[in-house]
């Protein structure tokens, strides 16, 4: 029983999770090719798939070598937004009037273009890591802070007076109760958080670097290099992808008791 | 905590029943309160909750409020936990003047409020972590509270693998595993549905013959009240203020027939005709 339970319960998972996107895909794929070949588009326009694939392995090592930066940026821009967004969270969610005097000011900050002020931290910082790493922070800072506030927030108060009557500390009942109650909301704002860090890095690139895929994507369009542009496309895509499962992956880890992993637990059980 | 309790004491059942008299006790046990009121203050002015209330409530008794929505009860009960200061007045628990949450109570809310992600043992052990309590000396008494309401087995399961009833039951587990004086529940069956709420009634009447607590409770159930309680305080509407307190004539231990007693019905009856009179008065 349990062995079929399993049995079923991996081709499902294989059904759902990545075979029906994988086949999605290739449609796609196949679609854009057909296209190229009816409409005779030529390559300095859209390349075709294969022109792609064949940049992606003839280059592979220089754009190999060219993500490192901005993975590194992208990682280093979301750990700052984690170490930073979090704290700010509880200080909003915990006091009324730090609430009045910095929330309207972070909701206001969001509607200044990342990429009009992305320019700024060149002159400022030089064209180093520092400018992409801001950036990247800049953009994943904001839905970690917005979704942590809405996590501490909704604990239910009867729970916390429950663990005060019992004489817990303020830090003792916020470790027990408060923290992990919103540790399902953190994490799906770290999840929106590390997409957006891999958008702010790549912005941090357009504007003044001399290495990464960002500074790749800049290059090949100005040579009108196309099939090496979509390359970096896909390597961005792909570095995207890699860094939202790993988030995903710690997630399951920390919170194995919500209610979105609670069928691991069926199956394990 | 005082030797003649210790831990597991609860386990061997009380051979027969306690006597609960009015005058029992005195200030130095069980909770008096001493012109208690309650002011909310809001943007619109003060809110009166509850007008100045004094009544005591003996060692080991089973005391039940009932009352309107609003009456203001839950104040009160956040008033005996310490969570909450009243107005004015004062209120001793066990002869100590609350000031701040004492942790000699239980709590027991209408929601189980189990944390999702601690198994039922560790939710139970709860109060033990907040009073930094040494874990290991408690957890046979966790246990054995599990035991006594028929949850054992069910220690490592969390909280949403079980039904509303059971989780109910571990959440009196988790008031009592700290081995308070005073249980106070807040409408702790409200959301189970009727045949649950019947069979919770007759195990929390058992659980607190077994212990020994004084309970106080809340509910909205007339009928629940007078089968529980040694005494009932009935409240009125807002600002809460007591009508009356009853005495309820039902022997123990009490089996679900005693509903059927024309003792019940008569003061279920007359309960009743408190809220319809006031009502109709207003």
């Amino acid at each position: 029983m349990a062995e079929l339970k399993r049995e079923s319960s991996v081709s499902k998972a294989l059904n759902a999770a990545w075979v029906r996107p994988f086949l999605f895909l290739l449609f796609i794929v196949v679609m854009w090719d057909v296209t190229i070949r009816v409409f005779q588009i030529p390559a300095y326009q859209i390349p075709a798939p294969g022109d792609v694939v064949a940049v992606l392995r003839t280059e592979w090592p220089e754009l190999l070598r060219q993500s490192w930066p901005t993975t590194y940026a992208t990682i280093c821009g979301f750990l700052l937004s984690a170490v930073f967004g979090i704290p700010v969270a509880m200080l909003i969610a915990g006091s009324k009037t730090v609430e009045s005097y910095i929330y309207p000011l972070l909701v206001f900050s969001q509607s200044v273009p990342k990429i009009a002020i992305a320019p700024l931290f060149v002159v400022w910082f030089g064209f180093g890591i520092i400018p992409k790493v801001i950036s990247a922070f800049l953009l994943g800072f904001f839905p970690v802070v917005v979704s942590a506030v809405q996590g501490f927030k909704s604990v239910d108060p009867d729970m916390v007076d429950l663990a005060r009557a019992m004489q817990g500390s303020r830090f003792r009942v916020f470790c027990a109760v408060n923290l992990p109650h919103a540790m399902p909301a953190i994490f799906s704002g770290l999840k929106v958080s590390i997409t957006l860090a891999v958008v702010g890095a790549v912005v941090g690139e357009f504007v003044g670097s001399n290495s990464g895929i960002g500074y790749v994507m800049q290059r090949s369009i100005g040579t009108f290099d196309l099939p090496t542009m979509f390359a970096a496309l896909v390597i961005l895509a792909l570095l995207g992808v890699v860094l939202f499962w790993v988030v995903d992956r710690i997630e399951r880890l920390v919170i194995p008791w919500h209610v979105s992993q609670r069928d691991d637990i069926i199956f394990a059980s | 905590m005082n030797p003649a309790t210790k831990p597991t004491e609860f386990d061997q059942p009380a051979a027969h029943l306690r006597l609960v008299s009015d005058r029992a006790g005195g200030a130095a046990s069980g909770i008096t309160l001493s012109g208690v009121s309650k002011t909310y203050r809001s943007r619109d002015g003060d809110v009166p909750s509850l007008r100045p209330l004094d009544f005591h409530i003996n060692e080991g008794e089973f005391f039940v409020v009932v009352g309107p929505s609003g009456c203001g009860k839950s104040t009160l009960l956040k008033m005996i936990s310490g969570l909450l200061a009243p107005s004015t007045g004062e209120i001793l628990v066990e002869g100590e003047k609350v000031t701040k949450p004492h942790g000699n109570v239980g709590i027991v809310f209408q929601n189980a409020l189990l944390l999702p992600w601690r198994n039922i043992l560790s939710n139970v052990m709860l109060p033990i972590d907040m009073k930094k309590l040494p874990r290991d000396e408690y957890l046979p008494r966790a246990k054995a509270l599990l035991k006594l309401v028929g949850l054992d087995g069910f220690e490592k399961k969390l909280p949403w693998q079980l039904s509303g009833g059971m989780q109910q039951r571990a959440s009196i587990c988790r008031a009592l595993v700290h081995d308070p004086k005073i249980m106070l529940m807040d409408e702790p069956f409200g959301a189970l549905d009727a045949m649950t709420r019947e069979k919770m009634n007759v195990e929390l009447m058992r659980i607190q013959r077994e212990t020994g607590k004084t309970v106080l409770l809340i509910t909205h159930s007339i009928p629940e009240a007078v089968f529980l309680a040694d005494r009932v305080l009935v409240m009125t509407e807002r600002p809460g203020a007591i009508a009356a307190i009853y005495d309820v004539p039902l022997p123990r231990p009490r089996s679900l027939d005693a509903m059927a007693d024309p003792a019940f019905t008569e003061l279920v009856q007359r309960i009743r005709k408190h809220f319809f009179t006031q009502s109709a008065l207003d």
